[in-house]
């Protein structure tokens, strides 16, 4: 019997409370951030990811409360990403408890920021993000975007998979920019190439509209885990059905 | 009662602090220490650790903890988690990292050669996820935790013991020996404060546990 795939359910954070929104339109409140934690957890989460969103500089630090809250109650591994520009930031997310911290934008600026970070942490620790969008029609290219998937690298998303994985990263989060917020599923050619072409694992995110599609994300995409929020945050699946469906579909999952 | 968590400066024992407090539950007093009397004058020593296996063992040298945690290994209940598990055996492929020595055998890296699943796909190292725990023995620590239960993992090296202390089993695809115990000390290679009910079970084990077989 192998390794459980997994599924993470995302949580959108910013100043400190968990928010749900569209395409970031129409953010409204969600609720706090360990009751939410907990509800996943229940269900049978495989860890939790949390993207600070947070604008404002001055309350960047109420991640690390929302954190140390977290993880004071919910013991199933935690990533962190959202704002992380050096070395030390890492240090502040693990501290207060996460177990990995994922950096997207920082990556490209700086990669010795990876290099540094996972010599110093680990490469368990580190997850490198990767925003990418197809850049031919047939949709077999694409390219990595930063700040948000608002300014294109000129970087071959593959190329910079493998690249962070000689850095030193030890998981992609894989998140299909053409695909973010559409519900029609994942891009599996985009998810398949870069989980070919790494020996790391990778987290295949945006799209997912369904449990078919997460069942697809693994058998096509060739995934080791699958990400999705909107599904779970607006009620329309619990973790566990989610589970169960992978599970019909022959999919090793922790049950 | 007080439990010693070993901080010699390597990786986030923020988790498995706030997982010992849960379990012990008052009827302990659980101390996250880096000083040597604290870990000394324990009567229970958790020995964590996470990150690159030489850093590992040059910090723990460095930190003046190294003679106490080998003394509390020989007579007191001891619980090495990740890499504090794998800094138990002689020496580990990573960095070619002479070790403690406590126990005989080497750690190695999952080869990549047999990273090949059941259908003839590619297995990705590290190892990350929930993975089956097969009991190969019976040990207080494990009562109360189903075999085949799953346990949370992240590591690229696992332990080859050269002696008989495997308890626990889990595949990736061969099976490796995820837990080894002998006596007062059981070390696991995968981290029971990321797994949910079953680690928190086996956290709570150690608390209760008189450091017999």
């Amino acid at each position: 019997m192998p390794l459980a795939k997994r599924i993470i359910p995302c949580l959108d954070v910013t100043d400190g409370r968990v928010v749900k929104g569209v395409n970031f339109v129409g953010l409204r409140d969600a609720g706090d951030p360990v009751e939410i934690a907990k509800k996943y957890d229940d269900q049978g989460a495989d860890e939790l990811t949390f993207l600070d969103i947070t604008a404002s500089s001055d309350n960047r630090d109420l991640i690390l409360h929302v954190i140390d809250a977290v993880a004071s109650q919910v013991f199933i591994p935690l990533t962190v990403g959202g704002g992380v520009r050096k070395a030390e930031d890492v240090r502040r997310l693990l501290n207060a408890g996460a177990d990995k911290v994922s950096i997207n934008t920082t990556a490209v600026l700086n990669p010795d920021v990876v290099k540094e970070a996972a010599d110093k942490f680990g490469s368990q620790a580190i997850v490198i993000a990767i925003d990418a969008k197809a850049v031919n029609a047939d949709n077999t290219r694409w390219e990595v975007f930063t700040h948000g998937g608002r300014k294109a690298t000129g970087l071959d998303a593959v190329e910079w998979a493998k690249r962070m994985q000689a850095y030193g990263a030890g998981e992609i989060l894989l998140t299909s920019m053409d695909r973010d917020g559409t519900k029609i599923g994942f891009n599996l050619p985009l998810t398949c190439a870069v989980s070919d072409a790494v020996d790391i694992p990778v987290i295949a995110s945006g799209g997912v509209g369904n449990l078919q599609h997460l069942v697809d994300g693994v058998l096509q995409g060739h995934a080791d885990a699958v990400l999705a929020a909107s599904i779970f945050h607006f009620g329309e699946y619990t973790v566990r059905e989610a589970k169960e469906a992978m599970r019909a579909a022959g999919i090793e999952v922790r049950l | 009662m007080k439990i010693a968590i070993v901080d010699y400066g390597m990786g986030n024992l923020h988790s498995v602090t706030k997982a010992m407090e849960l379990v012990a539950e008052g009827g302990a007093e659980v101390v996250l220490t880096a000083d040597p009397a604290v870990v000394a004058s324990a009567d229970k020593v958790v020995f964590p650790g996470q990150g690159a296996m030489p850093d590992c063992m040059r910090h723990l040298e460095e930190s003046g903890l190294k003679a106490e945690v080998l003394k509390a290994a020989e007579e007191k209940p001891f619980l090495g988690i990740c890499v504090g598990a794998q800094l138990l055996f002689e020496e580990s492929e990573e960095g070619n990292t002479k070790s403690l020595g406590v126990f005989k055998g080497r750690v190695i890296r999952f080869p990549q050669a047999k990273m090949i699943g059941a259908e003839g796909q590619k297995l990705k190292v590290p190892h990350m996820g929930w993975n089956e725990m097969f009991i190969v023995h019976d040990h207080p620590l494990w009562a109360g935790i189903p075999d085949g239960d799953r346990f949370y993992f992240v590591h690229s090296y696992h332990f080859a013991p050269a002696e008989d202390i495997a308890v626990i089993e889990s595949a990736y695809p061969y099976r490796f020996a995820a837990a080894v115990a002998r006596d007062n000390i059981f070390a696991i290679q995968c981290h029971p404060e990321k797994s949910h009910h079953a680690g928190l079970q086996l956290l709570k084990n150690f608390v209760n546990w008189n450091g017999q077989v």
